[in-house]
């Protein structure tokens, strides 16, 4: 008895509501992948074991398995504070907004950055509870700001809006380039 | 000296000073808005500064790197809300004096400290830039492959109370770098046959998503908040000189803020936690600390602002990034083909040592543009906090898209966004995952490059400097195993694990 004590000692720390749920996500992720070693990075036996290709992947993924468990070991003995299902609905409400960011993503090469830039600000603005004229408008501000440093000045990387195509020919190229 | 002389020289460009300005300045702001922090803008960032040429790009993001505490000091001292994460242990005195009237006071000693700090930091690389450039050709494909063990080893153990969660999440890190096609033999490694796999996943995606898009997602998704900050009224330029009441203090956190800087997984943490321990220890007055304690809140400034210079030493001298922050910059030297390392210090002394005087100058423009917009920057301060949560959802687009206009890569980044999010919110490290991505790399080439001259496993540390790191090894790890048998015998009578915010390195 005073040897299991002595282990809860040794295991026990701090944590938040919700740890034991990724806890588990992680064993059973490093499980699951370690079941998939033989077919995802196999062993090459003609090679020297500090050269196989599978090398590294294995030691990742014997570690990975190895520490998710005393994870999860040290999660079972350390006080249970409440909140555990309130916590893993804070994680999926942030499922929301990388659904946000990818519409995002998606609409900027058909529609333009800039007006979707724009576009996106304002509708975010509102999502997070922003009414007052005076936040939308330094939204659209900030925007505009955005993509003229970004796509404007530091031309970084981002193509020309599939709509901008029936823009005039005068207007065209202006917006490729800097919208 | 000629180096330092070609150094300078290299510096006198307009678009090395623009970086400068736009750096330190940029910095201080971004820092001072409390959920954003460098490593936020680092990441955000880093794509737009593969097309400028490489000193004027790293200028820019060590200038965020560098700045970014100064201005996190300001929300710790006048709101209790750190600005960077950093800046945590300065709201433990720094917030106190401000509720005893003395936020001018605070301020002013919070810069002054910091400001100290940073100046000891590169005096002491510039100092010991002869030596490294002594050392660094002795390390070999084995020493680089034993220093970055030491540091995957040293990133584990250094979060204490969650030693397994960061071995766990830097095992994934080495796990994340080894998907896709091997660059020898080009077997496919756990790509499931998705070709979207195959390319395996960028260090950069991983960073933005971890960083930048879960500090949006967590921003957007909690209660708004608007804070308040008290204003400071006068200048804060007459405070400065009380640091000198204070120098041992100061002097001797710095000195832990460089020592820890320099090896590799440790960083800022710990460099303040040993410093305040040190302060109080060495206090005419320890009970004061955690009340309002000046020695407190110049233990916690100075040593974290010791600490950017210092990481420089490792990554620039063997490629070895410390913490994620260098781990983000060294992208920036890769995309540019400059292979940070050994080589580094023997042919491009000059650039090496440009860096350190663009870390010293900036250090200089930020106290003067402290000096003159402490107020303004409180007013900064009080942005909403969903506003800012908008704001880096749409600067984190740029980072990701532009890199390679992919929407897989923006997928990716979105997935690790919301992983970021639970990490943070758990108190889990985020750290871990790139260190194992960037070290896990680093330990398969040179692991494999050095395989042909060693027969033996003696082999491995036949030669000094490995020799050393291989009883590095061991000495860390037996420590920490001395650690849990002292406190196995003598369990701690109220644990505070939580003192590593471990989202640290991170904001």
């Amino acid at each position: 008895m005073i040897r299991i004590k002595g282990l809860q000692e040794l295991f026990k720390r701090y944590r938040r509501p919700g740890d034991i749920v990724f806890a588990w996500v992680f064993v059973v992720l490093s499980v699951f992948l370690l079941t998939q070693l033989d077919t995802q990075a196999p062993w090459n036996p003609k090679a020297k074991t500090f050269s196989q290709p599978a090398f590294w992947p294995t030691v990742a993924v014997i570690s990975m398995t190895a520490f998710s468990a005393f994870h999860l070991l040290s999660s079972f003995l350390s006080t249970r504070l409440d909140g555990r299902w309130k916590e893993v609905w804070a994680w999926v409400r942030s499922v929301e907004y990388s659904g946000w960011f990818m519409a995002y993503v998606y609409l900027v090469p058909l529609l333009g950055y800039l007006p979707m830039t724009m576009a996106f600000a304002v509708l975010l603005g509102l999502r997070a509870g922003y009414r007052s004229v005076k936040v939308l408008g330094t939204l659209i501000i900030l925007s505009v700001v955005i993509v003229l440093v970004f796509k404007g000045f530091l031309q970084v990387k981002i193509p020309g809006a599939a709509v901008y195509e029936y823009l005039p020919t005068a207007m065209r190229s202006f917006f490729l380039t800097y919208l | 000296m000629d180096a330092l002389v070609s150094g300078a020289g290299l510096l006198l460009d307009w678009q090395i000073i623009l970086a400068l300005l736009v750096g330190s300045i940029g910095g201080v702001i971004i820092g001072a808005i409390p959920g954003v922090g460098a490593a936020v803008a680092i990441a955000i960032l880093l794509p737009a500064t593969f097309s400028l040429p490489p000193l004027v790009g790293l200028t820019m993001l060590l200038g965020i790197y560098g700045s970014s505490m100064y201005g996190g000091a300001l929300p710790a001292v006048l709101l209790n809300t750190p600005g960077t994460a950093v800046n945590a242990l300065t709201t433990y005195d720094g917030y106190p004096m401000t509720q005893r009237g003395e936020a001018k006071r605070a301020v002013a000693l919070a810069y002054s400290a910091s400001f100290v700090g940073g100046i000891i930091s590169i005096i002491a690389l510039i100092a010991l830039s002869p030596l490294l450039a002594a050392v660094a050709p002795l390390f070999g494909s084995r020493e680089i492959f034993l220093a970055a063990l030491l540091g995957i080893i040293l990133v584990v153990l250094a979060h204490r109370g969650q030693t397994f969660a960061a071995g766990m999440l830097a095992a994934f890190g080495i796990l994340l770098h080894t998907v896709g096609l091997e660059p020898v033999n080009y077997t496919r490694r756990f790509t499931f046959d998705q070709s979207w796999l195959t390319s395996g996943f960028d260090l950069i995606v991983v960073v933005l998503g971890l960083f930048a898009l879960s500090q949006a997602f967590l921003l957007l998704s909690q209660p708004d908040e608007h804070p308040k900050a008290t204003t400071i009224s006068g200048s804060v330029f007459s405070g400065l000189k009380e640091l000198w009441l204070y120098k041992r203090v100061a002097a001797v956190s710095s000195g832990f803020g460089v020592m820890m800087g320099m090896v590799p997984g440790v960083g800022e943490f710990t460099a303040q936690f040993i410093s305040y321990t040190y302060a109080q220890k060495t206090s005419k007055t320890p009970e004061l600390f955690g009340k309002g304690s000046p020695e407190g809140l110049i233990a916690s400034e100075a040593a974290n602002n010791a600490v950017p210079a210092a990481a420089m030493i490792p990554l620039l001298a063997l490629g070895i990034p410390g913490e994620a922050l260098t781990a983000m910059m060294l992208s920036v030297f890769y995309v540019h083909n400059v292979i940070p390392g050994p080589q580094l210090f023997q042919n491009q002394m000059d650039f090496v040592m440009a860096l350190y005087l663009a870390l010293l100058v900036l250090n200089v423009l930020v106290l003067i543009f402290l000096l003159f917009s402490t107020n303004i920057l409180t007013r900064v301060i009080q942005v909403p906090t969903r506003l800012v949560g908008i704001v880096i959802l749409l600067l984190s687009f740029v980072g990701v898209y532009s890199l390679r206009n992919s929407i897989t890569d923006c997928a990716i980044a979105s997935v690790f966004g919301v992983l970021g999010v639970i990490l943070k919110r758990l108190n889990l490290p985020l750290v871990p995952i790139i260190l194992g991505m960037v070290l896990g790399g680093i330990m398969e080439v040179k692991l494999r490059s050095s395989m042909p001259r060693v027969k033996t496993p003696m082999d491995m540390i036949d030669r000094p400097i490995a020799m050393i790191l291989f009883a590095l090894i061991l000495l860390v790890i037996g420590l920490h195993i001395r650690t849990l048998i002292r406190e196995y015998r003598n369990p701690p009578v109220n644990p505070d694990t939580d003192i590593h915010d471990t989202q640290g390195g991170g904001q």
